[in-house]
């Protein structure tokens, strides 16, 4: 057998109970994520995206009416586990996440060294004065000066803030950390910074990323390989250097040609029309409304095809 | 291009305009310092043109464009519209110019109400202005959602049963019923999924050419004016750096700040290896901005005499205004 990938997900799925019926978040989730190496999961709102990171986190609301799959984390199944031994074994001590909004979701009343030193404590049980210290290095490998660990969240810029939440995400020296649109509501310059830290991170602390995003521009900077979903499911894998040179997916290729490019004479496109419902999902391909190059075998549901290393959900790639 | 603009009559000048916001402390809430959100801004806007406006946040675009239409009250300069200035106006005239002048916001979201359909909220503002008769009034309504490509049976759905891309199509169909001379865009695709940015940005040239809008198009990205700007405009810390044609500012910017924010829009291609000017630390407060230049505290090629006296708002070459000691 090849070497273990860090992690490998077969058929992740999440529904939600609504009065309306189960929304089908997330529906047979695949992919593969090696050591040291960033994955970028990429979709429009409201595909699922946020929902993922709950279901590899395992932060689940009530109203799940489906979960399961497989998750295996170094060679270990942990969709099996019982919830005590993930939560001991599982969330923050290997995986963490960085929550949608973290930024702004920071305690107003703690000191953020503090909130960075805390799940040293919960999960590692150690005295706050050495989670202190840890959350100190964390400050550093982050790019945050040490005297902010005596600060509150409403003194430090956005930036800086988002900064603090990575760290927080670090600090118990996880080998995989989940990131959900970390710099969605930041300007570019602190886009490109933060982008700049979480690259030099990914070599420091050897690290790797699961990275969530809408933004495909921005991802080309720290991805390995790409994983395109599209209504709760995963219509593309693929690694990043053929991925953005040239994407296979219809959906992948219109995403790429949204994006605008600065002094180039070709208008950015858009994507018509909307994502179906999740809740009553098209039986056939779920892109097929918005896709242009739709034929009569896309009313059935597409396989995964294997194009050389990449895999596709698409009528177009049957061989 | 340049020279047809320049035929144009101007429709919006504004002349050193400045708001201080103040910041009050204590029980008797006594003004202790200010916020200077925008200092000495001047520029004007031809009839027909797009002016974009750019820069991180918190550095007064939105002030500007909200003290513009006087949704803000200036601390002190002049915005002429139309020859009248707006500042001077009284309230019947302040009425008539917020027909003219509108304002779409950056958060779909949150600028339509929730519990009013949405065909109402397009009409608001002719019941507001009772412009026409009921009739003439929804049959407008049902014109200028159609314009944004949206139908009547939309009109009577209410905000949540939209899109982000949708919501932001009927904010802009509220401001267009109006009829406006002259929209301020605060960031309207900011909050939306690249995929569909495009979309608005299209219907908003489209909209412009059929009706010969003028718009004030405020972004904090660079990539997302270039298509639809006539100029640019960069902002640093309450201080316009740069203003320029777009083909000027994107061939050759000439304000440090302006080329930092060029270098760091992200392309899709990992294979272009690029030099990236990253600013050391945060935009400073602008409680207390720095002496001198502005931006000299993270300025890659600052010298020492940026750090002592503030560079003029120059034009440094024919419709190339900077303000920047390096670049005359
Ligand atoms: N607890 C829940 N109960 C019911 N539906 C839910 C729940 N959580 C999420 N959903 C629905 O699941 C779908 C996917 O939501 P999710 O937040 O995962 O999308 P996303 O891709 O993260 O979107 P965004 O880019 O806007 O953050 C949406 O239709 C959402 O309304
Ligand atoms: S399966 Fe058909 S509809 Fe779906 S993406 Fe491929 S070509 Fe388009
Ligand atoms: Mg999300």
């Amino acid at each position: 057998m090849s070497k273990e990938k860090l992690l490998r997900i077969e058929n992740l799925t999440l529904h939600f109970n609504t009065q309306k019926g189960p929304v089908q978040a997330v529906d047979g989730v695949f992919f593969e994520l090696g050591h040291k190496e960033a994955v970028v999961v990429l979709g429009e709102s409201g595909c699922g995206k946020s929902s993922l990171a709950k279901a590899l986190l395992r932060l689940l609301p009530r109203n799940v009416s489906r979960y399961d799959g497989k998750v295996y984390l170094e060679g270990t199944e942990i969709m099996g586990m019982d919830d005590e031994t993930y939560r001991r074994n599982v969330r923050w001590i290997r995986m963490s996440l960085v929550p949608q909004a973290a930024m702004n979701s920071l305690n107003p009343v703690l000191k953020v060294g503090d909130q960075v030193a805390e799940p040293m404590v919960v999960h590692h049980g150690v005295k706050k004065e050495e989670a202190l210290v840890q959350a100190a290095k964390m400050f550093q490998h982050v790019g945050v000066p040490v005297d902010f660990l005596d600060r509150y969240a409403f003194e430090l810029s956005g930036g800086m803030r988002q900064r603090v939440a990575i760290a927080m995400a670090l600090v118990t020296a996880p080998g995989l950390v989940v990131l959900d649109e970390p710099t969605s509501a930041l300007d570019v310059l602190t886009q490109a910074n933060i982008f700049n830290v979480l690259k030099r991170l990914k070599h420091e602390l050897e690290v790797s990323f699961i990275l969530i995003t809408h933004d495909i521009a921005t991802s080309s900077e720290l991805a390995d390989s790409v994983a395109v979903m599209y209504a709760g499911q995963i219509v593309e894998t693929s690694d990043a250097r053929s991925f953005f040179k040239e994407p296979l997916h219809p959906y992948s290729r219109m995403l790429m040609a949204s994006v605008p490019r600065l002094r180039a004479n070709i208008e950015p496109e858009f994507i018509t029309g909307q994502p179906p419902s999740l809740l009553h999902p098209p039986t056939g391909c779920r892109f097929a409304d918005r896709c242009p190059k739709r034929f009569s075998k896309c009313s059935e549901e597409p396989p995964v095809f294997n194009v050389e290393s990449k895999q596709v959900k698409c009528w177009l790639y049957e061989s | 291009m340049t020279t047809t603009t320049n035929e144009k009559k101007t429709l919006v000048e504004v002349k050193h305009l400045v708001k201080y916001f103040p910041v009050r402390a204590g029980l008797l809430q006594r003004t202790v310092a200010h916020v200077q959100a925008v200092d000495d801004v001047s520029f004007n806007i031809k009839e027909g043109e797009t002016v974009g406006m750019v820069g991180e946040s918190g550095c007064g675009k939105t002030t500007i464009g909200r003290t513009m239409l006087r949704l803000v009250e200036p601390t002190s300069g002049e915005v002429i519209v139309d020859g009248k200035d707006v500042f001077k106006m009284r309230a019947p005239q302040l009425k008539e110019m917020r027909r003219n002048m509108q304002i779409i916001f950056q958060d779909p979201y949150a600028s339509l109400d929730p519990r009013m359909p949405i065909g109402e909220s397009v009409m608001e503002g002719l019941n507001i202005h009772k412009m026409g008769t009921k009739q003439e009034r929804y049959e407008l309504m049902l014109k200028t959602l159609k314009k944004v490509g949206l139908e009547e049976y939309h009109s009577r759905r209410y905000p949540h049963e939209f899109s982000g891309g949708q919501r932001q199509r009927i904010g802009i169909a509220r401001a267009l019923a109006l009829q406006p001379k002259f929209i301020v865009c605060d960031e309207p695709v900011s909050a939306l999924d690249v995929s569909i940015q495009s979309q608005v940005l299209n219907i908003l040239k489209d909209l412009q050419k059929e009706f010969g809008l003028t718009y004030l198009f405020i972004a904090h990205n660079l990539s997302v004016v270039e298509h639809i700007s006539d100029r640019v405009a960069v902002m640093y810390l309450g201080k316009m750096v740069e203003l320029a044609t777009r083909e000027d500012l994107y061939r050759e910017p000439l304000h440090p700040y302006t080329r930092a924010l060029m270098s760091a829009i992200p392309i899709p291609d990992p294979s272009i290896k690029r030099e990236r000017i990253i600013l050391k630390g945060d935009v400073p407060s602008p409680l207390n901005p720095p002496k001198g230049c502005r931006f000299h505290t993270r300025c890659p090629i600052a010298v020492s005499q940026c750090s002592q006296e503030e560079p003029q708002f120059k034009e440094v070459k024919p419709n190339h205004w900077v303000a920047c000691w390096l670049a005359e």
